[in-house]
């Protein structure tokens, strides 16, 4: 794609242990276009936020870069020096934690967590800095919002904290944004008011978002294109109905089976059976052959790369076409 | 606030009648006062007479109820030993224990929450691990040895710094300060040093193990993908909030470093408090030892209140619910 503002290409990922490096991320490449959101799935541990946290320069010792690249609107940004990457962060990235509950620094008052910010991205003076805070808090909704300036964050219900959170993530108008489980410490009423925050405020500012998630749902009202982890990979990834509605790795078909909301005619919930291997023991071929039905001699010894069906892009050998998936449902 | 500040200060009221109600035994049941006054030679009548004069045959509970009101008159009887009352006593002494207190706290304060901080932040690196090894050996030698490796080193050796007394005072009215003269000042660093270095190092080793848990939070981590520099992350967010659990263990190192000036006193022959106690304990001199006591009970209850009430000011949730 070439109007893409994130561009992450062969990323590897490694963990330095004892004995010797452990894969986490294994060579994923994906891209997010201006105004797009970008739906990231997978179980626990499959890499979601170690992929978010190198997209934002984050990753800490012992976890390492180990080869491939990010680009932001071309520029290369995965080999920056730690200040240049410092002021991308914040100003061209942003990023949202899950918990907002523990997101905010709980001895500072709102307003001067946003001025901070504001400022340090940006020649405004205090005055001036004052005027976006309080104009970010009124877009994100949260009401009175001059006054709320001066509340510390103890002072805002969980729903209420995740919009400062968000605002502080948009104070320096980033084109990228991370959002890594932006709802799920949420209660479900207020996650439906977040996820359609989240929607205005990426078709108002046309970021490009990153939108880490386990709930199929979410991804179903907000996202225009999905990508599947597994253990370190992507093993699918396309728009979101063709993902959702013919899927086309056995592990993403599993997924969807696995969500009652999607498949409503189910009466039972299919489970994927067996778990995800840890990082040491991740077998040869295609990782998740143990746990496949279609498991065929190949998946055990080669690895399959991503390889287009229609508009989408799986990994598998033997990708579930049309009238299977009706046939198995 | 001020209902709480009220709750504060009955528990506090609360804590003082019972030490006052241990000095007060300690005080009658530790020996005989009579005895310890007389000698040998007088005679059983004159002993009933000083007796009663006491008010040694009157009830317990109206000689503690005494007690009390006299201590609440800074009235603690009078010195066996020197045969002077002991407020006079301990007023001559204490401005000696608090300036020395004050110069160990500061040093250990100015000292130990940089070198935390530098420690937290730079964990692995090479001054770090020099500086962590450094405090291993502050917590391990004990006072008294510190103290005269100082003197040996400093008075001794190099002839820098005087090794005893508390130098030329001046007089403020009750209050003789060390502080407005050159050679109070000099003669203040050994000591202070010596008294301060082992709460220097447990103040350093709390901020520091306390800013390495906050460096890991969600919320500085948030700070860091916002693109905040690492000073307002460090100083600004992180020190902040390893504030509460540091001011708290800082109070209490206050009061320790005031009740155990002792052992420094002693080693330099500092004319404080200490030195007056460790007399006292070789004279079994009860007055001044329930003083002592009473005197260390106050300071301690009265540091407590004050950190509660700098909780209060850092952290706005203890504000908000009241809770300590
Ligand atoms: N410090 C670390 N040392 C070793 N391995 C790590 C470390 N941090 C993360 N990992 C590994 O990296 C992998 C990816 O973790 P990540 O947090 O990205 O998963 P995730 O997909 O976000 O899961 P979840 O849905 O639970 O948030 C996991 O297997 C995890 O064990
Ligand atoms: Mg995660």
């Amino acid at each position: 794609m070439t109007d893409s503002v994130l561009s992450v290409r062969d990323l590897v990922i490694e963990f330095a242990t004892r004995r010797g490096p452990l894969r986490a991320i294994d060579g994923i490449s994906f891209d997010i276009a201006k105004g797009e959101v970008l739906g990231v799935v997978g179980e626990s541990g499959a890499g979601k936020s170690l992929t978010g946290t190198a997209v934002i320069g984050l990753v800490e010792p012992p976890g390492r870069i180990a080869s491939g690249e990010i680009r932001l609107a071309g520029r290369r940004i995965d080999n920056l020096p730690r200040d240049e990457m410092r002021k991308v962060r914040g100003k061209q990235i942003g990023m949202i934690f899950q918990d907002p509950l523990t997101s905010l620094d709980p001895l500072m008052k709102i307003g001067d967590q946003l001025i901070e910010t504001i400022r340090t991205h940006a020649a405004m003076t205090w005055a001036q800095a004052r005027d976006r805070a309080v104009f970010l808090l009124e877009e994100v909704g949260i009401p009175a919002a001059a006054e709320r300036l001066m509340a510390h964050p103890h002072e805002f219900s969980g729903g209420m904290r995740q919009r400062v959170v968000i605002a502080l993530a948009l104070a320096a108008g980033p084109d990228v944004v991370v959002a890594d489980e932006p709802t799920t410490a949420l209660d479900v009423s207020v996650q439906a008011q977040i996820i359609a925050l989240l929607r205005r405020l990426t078709r108002d500012h046309g970021m490009a978002v990153m939108l880490i998630t386990h709930d199929m749902g979410v991804i179903a009202q907000i996202a225009d294109r999905v990508a599947v982890m597994y253990a370190g990979r992507i093993v699918e990834i396309g728009p979101v109905r063709e993902v959702i509605g013919r899927p086309h790795h056995p592990y993403t078909a599993g997924l969807m089976g696995s969500i009652p909301s999607l498949r409503s005619d189910h009466a039972r919930l299919r489970q994927i059976p067996g778990s995800m291997p840890r990082l040491d023991a991740i077998p040869q071929g295609c990782a998740f052959n143990p746990r496949c039905d279609r498991v065929l001699d190949r998946c055990r010894v080669e690895r399959p790369q991503l390889a287009s069906f229609d508009r989408t892009a799986a990994a598998c050998f033997d990708p579930i076409l049309g009238h299977d998936a009706e046939v198995r449902a | 606030m001020s209902s709480y500040l009220v709750r504060r200060l009955l528990e506090a009221i609360l804590v003082m009648v019972v030490v006052a109600i241990v000095a007060f035994t300690l005080f009658r049941f530790v020996g005989d006062p009579v005895n310890q006054m007389v000698g040998q030679d007088i005679g059983i009548a004159e002993r009933d007479r000083l007796r009663a004069e006491l008010g040694l045959d009157d009830g317990l509970l109206v000689q503690c109820g005494r007690f009390i009101w006299n201590a609440l008159h800074f009235d603690f009887g009078i010195s066996y030993k020197f045969r002077a009352p002991v407020t006079d006593l301990i007023a001559a002494r204490l401005p000696a224990t608090l300036e020395l207190s004050l110069a160990a706290s500061i040093f250990a304060i100015a000292a130990g929450i940089p070198l935390g901080v530098h420690t937290g932040i730079h964990r692995d690196g090479a001054l770090s691990r020099l500086i962590m090894a450094g405090s291993l050996i502050g917590v391990s030698l004990p006072t008294f040895l510190i103290g005269i490796l100082l003197i040996y080193l400093f008075s001794v050796t190099l002839h820098w710094l005087p090794s005893y007394g508390r130098g030329e005072v001046v007089s403020l009215g009750f209050w003789q300060t060390g502080f407005l003269t050159g050679s109070g000042l000099r003669a203040l660093i050994l000591p202070a040093v010596t008294l301060g270095l082992f709460q220097l190092t447990l103040v350093m080793r709390l901020v520091r193990s306390e800013m390495l848990e906050v460096l890991r939070t969600d919320y500085i981590r948030f700070a860091r993908a916002r693109g905040l520099t690492d000073r307002a992350i460090h100083f600004r967010h992180a020190l902040k909030n390893t504030l509460v659990p540091v001011v708290t263990i800082i109070g209490l190192q206050i009061g320790s470093i005031i009740a155990f000036s002792i052992i420094t006193e002693t080693v330099f022959q500092w004319p404080g408090m200490g030195l007056l106690f460790i007399q006292a304990v070789q004279n079994a001199d009860i007055p001044i030892m329930a003083a002592y006591l009473l005197l260390t009970a106050v300071i301690f209850v009265t540091i407590n209140l004050i950190v509660d009430l700098i909780y209060r000011a850092i952290d706005p949730r203890i504000r908000m619910s009241g809770r300590v």
